[in-house]
């Protein structure tokens, strides 16, 4: 091809739409400043106003991730170790495990948790809320503060309910004689997940106050906004998890 | 000082990984010593100590495993690299976390002096192994080292799971998140990508190792019955309670313990592609291949576990999908190795010492690797489970492969660190005898395997004379083994030399292409693909990553 004909790659990218006119705003080679700041032919990573946020919830996802193996690997574990057991000595194959029947204060637990569950979305919901946002981006008051602040609190007083009932469910047990040391595997993996699980909840109830400090305490919107915001994915997914792990204890005995 | 110490800086977390790594592979190397020498010399006292009694043997087993898996073959390839390199490779000025990283950092350092001080407690360190089977590891009664030492090795290591978990979060956030505008998933060096699947499986796997040592632990101290089976009888008395199932501990335990080797082996493979492109200054041959291939040998690593389990009274019929599954993850692996043989049959080699070393990396990757599939057969491994074999298969494709590929990184990165070259004659030389007495070392007890020499006995001679036949190479194996060590000593002193008075490295001294070799302070937009060398255009036949794409044209 002669070398009048050769088009530059400019001209290429300029070329007609077909429809007339100009070329669509990110196809212009001049538009958008001219530093390459203009939003185009950015795959990589998030960038933008919520990229703090987005980074810090895909941290809490990742860890969560990590979370659930390690209830997948309990779970794995519940079922293999009922299905175990030996011959006694007629040949029959016996297993020690004994169904236990949970008691029945765990339904209004389940109930609490996910209320509160509720009460967090709520919380979350209202640092999320663009006018309050706005007026706290321009200094106007801390509307969104003064709305979340109740519902966190309403999330902490259920959730030290919900380990106070689990709390509870365990003395009636060990009053029924199912205590941890109590030969029964089927006892054994009641206190574990149920103990494990409430370790995770402590740390939530702690993560929910730190938000609320946090809410009082930092600058800046975007902080308070992620404090909450994790937090309250963290609580939900012990709430999911919750309703997971209390299903394997009531209907897989 | 404080600042020095408690910092959030990633390069310095790196560098301080990587001290704890040498510390750690130091006493392992030692350890590993002892039992050489107590193999071949086994009622010669020892100074300072004595005679070395057989459970003694068992802890040196134990702990030098433990300190080589989890301090040295995790912590150096995957913490302490890239926690160097990797925000640079990315184009990001920091980790996403910083806190969290230095927070997981500090934990990994408590992981290691709780391990270590198993030493120093009455009856010493376990003695179960590193993979601490039950019920052996169940029960304080079972064996002196089972009481505190045990306990402290099941905190420890459950220290370190949250350590790597909490790192591994960090990784994939950082990878995810703080790329540089124009760093596609296309535009990735090869070790970012290892180092992404190695997060993940650090993240899917360390939890699971958690739960089971709360098992192991709840089992050792609340009276639950997880692992231990009924009837079990230690020293006269029955200690099984329920029915409880070993098995389940083998389960779970090499759930993570498989993946483990991928995590150790995975960023080596990153990296002597990487190498591999710099010193022959070629493109990578089918990069997507290449990456998609580190992800499936990740994901394929995730179903392998049960060949870890083939005597153990597993369920052969489970025997014979895991040994399927294991022939399948020989594929990637050979696609990979392919493909860097691919890359060095053009020719061109520039023989530097991290190039040196990451061939040495390609040679036990192979050695190691061919007997994998012979291991992955059920029949095969009946035989050969509790040989030597098995320990030359492992040394070989993880712990030697994985130390090469640190020494590579180390020799490769060493300008980074201070900005100057280290001693190359030295360097060869260490290469040289290192790769010799490696295999001297390791080579062996293939044969030794198939002879018969069982592994964790403390002796072979005594009333079983058939094992008088395998003496002498016994012999030849700790002679090499010796020799291999004090390699390492001009190593080291070639390190703390070069460190402070190597030759000055200009800015990029091995011409690379990827981003941590960018000059200060370049604002950076990715425009070229990770190994662009041998580019016919412009005079320095390579375009860095950092360049502008106008000069391409």
């Amino acid at each position: 091809m002669p070398a009048t004909f050769t088009r530059h790659p400019v001209e290429i990218e300029r070329k007609d739409t077909g429809i007339g006119g100009k070329p669509p705003l990110d196809r212009r080679p001049t538009g958008g400043g001219g530093d390459g700041d203009n939003w185009d032919n950015r795959p990589s990573g998030r960038r933008g106003p919520r990229e703090l946020l987005s980074r810090y919830r895909l941290g809490v996802i990742f860890a969560l991730a990590g979370d659930l193996m390690f209830f997948v690997a309990l779970v794995s574990a519940f079922f293999v170790r009922q299905s175990a057991g030996h011959f006694d000595a007629r040949e029959n194959y016996v297993s020690d495990w004994h169904p236990l029947a949970v008691p029945p204060i765990l339904w209004i637990n389940t109930a609490i948790l996910l209320l509160s569950s509720i009460t967090a979305e709520m919380a979350r919901r209202q640092l999320f809320r663009e006018i309050d946002v706005m007026e706290e981006w321009l200094g106007l008051g801390r509307p969104a503060v003064k709305r979340a602040a109740p519902w966190l609190i309403a999330t902490v007083v259920l959730g030290s309910l919900f380990l106070v009932g689990q709390w509870i469910a365990w003395d009636q047990l060990v009053v029924a004689g199912f205590r941890f040391d109590s030969p029964d595997p089927s006892s054994h993996f009641f206190y574990l997940i149920t103990g494990t699980h409430g370790l995770h909840l402590v740390l939530g109830i702690l993560g929910l106050v730190g938000a609320l400090i946090g809410l009082f305490t930092l600058r800046r919107i975007e902080l308070r906004q992620i404090v909450v915001d994790c937090t309250a994915w963290y609580w939900h997914t012990m709430g999911v998890f919750w309703i997971f792990l209390f299903a394997l204890l009531v209907l897989f005995q | 000082m404080m600042k020095r110490i408690f910092t959030t800086s990633h390069r310095v977390i790196g560098a301080h990984y990587l001290q704890l790594s040498l510390t750690a592979v130091a006493v392992g190397t030692l350890l590993s010593l002892l039992m050489r020498i107590h193999r071949v010399w086994p009622d010669t006292p020892l100074p300072f100590y004595g005679i070395l009694k057989p459970e003694d043997y068992l802890a040196l087993v134990t702990m030098h495993g433990t300190l080589m898996i989890f301090f040295v073959l995790t912590t150096a390839p995957q913490s302490g690299f890239a926690n160097l390199v990797l925000p640079a490779q990315i184009g990001a000025r920091q980790m996403a976390f910083p806190r969290l990283n230095a927070a997981a950092f500090w934990l990994a350092v408590a992981a290691f002096v709780i391990l270590i001080s198993a030493f120093f407690v009455p009856q010493g360190a376990p003695i179960s192994g590193w993979t601490s089977y039950p019920p052996f590891s169940a029960i304080a009664a079972a064996g002196p080292g089972q009481g505190a030492g045990m306990d402290l090795w099941l905190v420890s290591i459950g220290v370190f799971c949250l350590s790597s978990w909490l790192s591994s979060v960090n990784m994939l956030a950082t990878i995810l998140t703080e790329r540089c505008p124009g760093m596609t998933w296309t535009r990735l060096p090869m070790t970012v990508w290892a180092w992404l699947v190695t997060s993940i499986l650090t993240l899917l796997v360390f939890s699971v190792l958690l739960a089971a040592i709360v098992l192991l632990y709840s089992d050792r101290h609340f009276g639950s019955s997880f692992f231990v089976p009924l009837g079990d009888i230690v020293n006269g008395h029955i200690v099984g309670r329920g029915d409880g199932s070993p098995l389940l501990w083998l389960h779970l335990f090499w759930f993570f313990g498989h993946p483990e080797v991928y995590i150790a082996v995975l960023p080596g493979m990153g990296l002597a592609t990487s190498l591999f492109a710099n010193f022959t200054r070629r493109n990578v041959p089918g990069y997507r291949t290449m990456a998609a291939m580190l992800v499936l040998i990740g994901l394929l690593g995730l179903a392998v576990w049960g060949h870890h389990m083939f005597v153990s009274g597993m369920n052969p019929y489970a025997g014979t999908a895991f040994a399927l599954t294991t022939m399948a993850i020989a594929v990637p692996s050979t696609v990979e190795v392919l493909g860097w043989l691919t890359l060095l049959s053009y020719g061109g080699l520039r023989l530097k010492t991290p190039m040196l070393f990451a061939l040495g990396f390609l040679s036990f990757f192979i050695a190691g690797g061919l007997t994998g599939p012979i291991l992955a057969q059920p029949a095969l491994d009946s035989y050969l489970h509790n040989t030597f074999f098995v320990v030359a298969h492992f040394h070989l494709v993880m712990a030697m492969a994985g130390v090469f590929s640190i020494f590579a990184g180390v020799y490769y990165w060493f300008p980074l660190l201070t900005g100057r070259l280290m001693n190359e004659t030295l360097g060869k030389v260490h290469f040289w005898i290192s790769l010799i007495a490696a295999y001297g070392t390791f080579f062996p007890m293939h044969l030794t395997g198939l002879a018969g020499e069982p592994r964790h006995y403390e002796r072979l001679s005594g009333p079983i004379a058939s094992f008088s036949a395998i003496l002498p190479a016994e012999r030849g194996i700790t002679y090499s083994a010796l020799l291999l060590a004090a390699a390492q000593l001009l190593f080291l002193w070639n390190f703390i030399s070069s460190a402070r008075r190597g030759q000055r490295a200009e800015s990029n001294p091995w011409q690379a292409t990827t981003l941590e070799w960018a000059p200060e302070g370049f604002a950076v937009r990715v425009e070229h693909g990770p190994y662009d060398y041998s580019v016919p255009s412009g005079e320095a036949k390579f375009i860095p990553q950092w360049e502008a794409a106008s000069k391409q044209e």
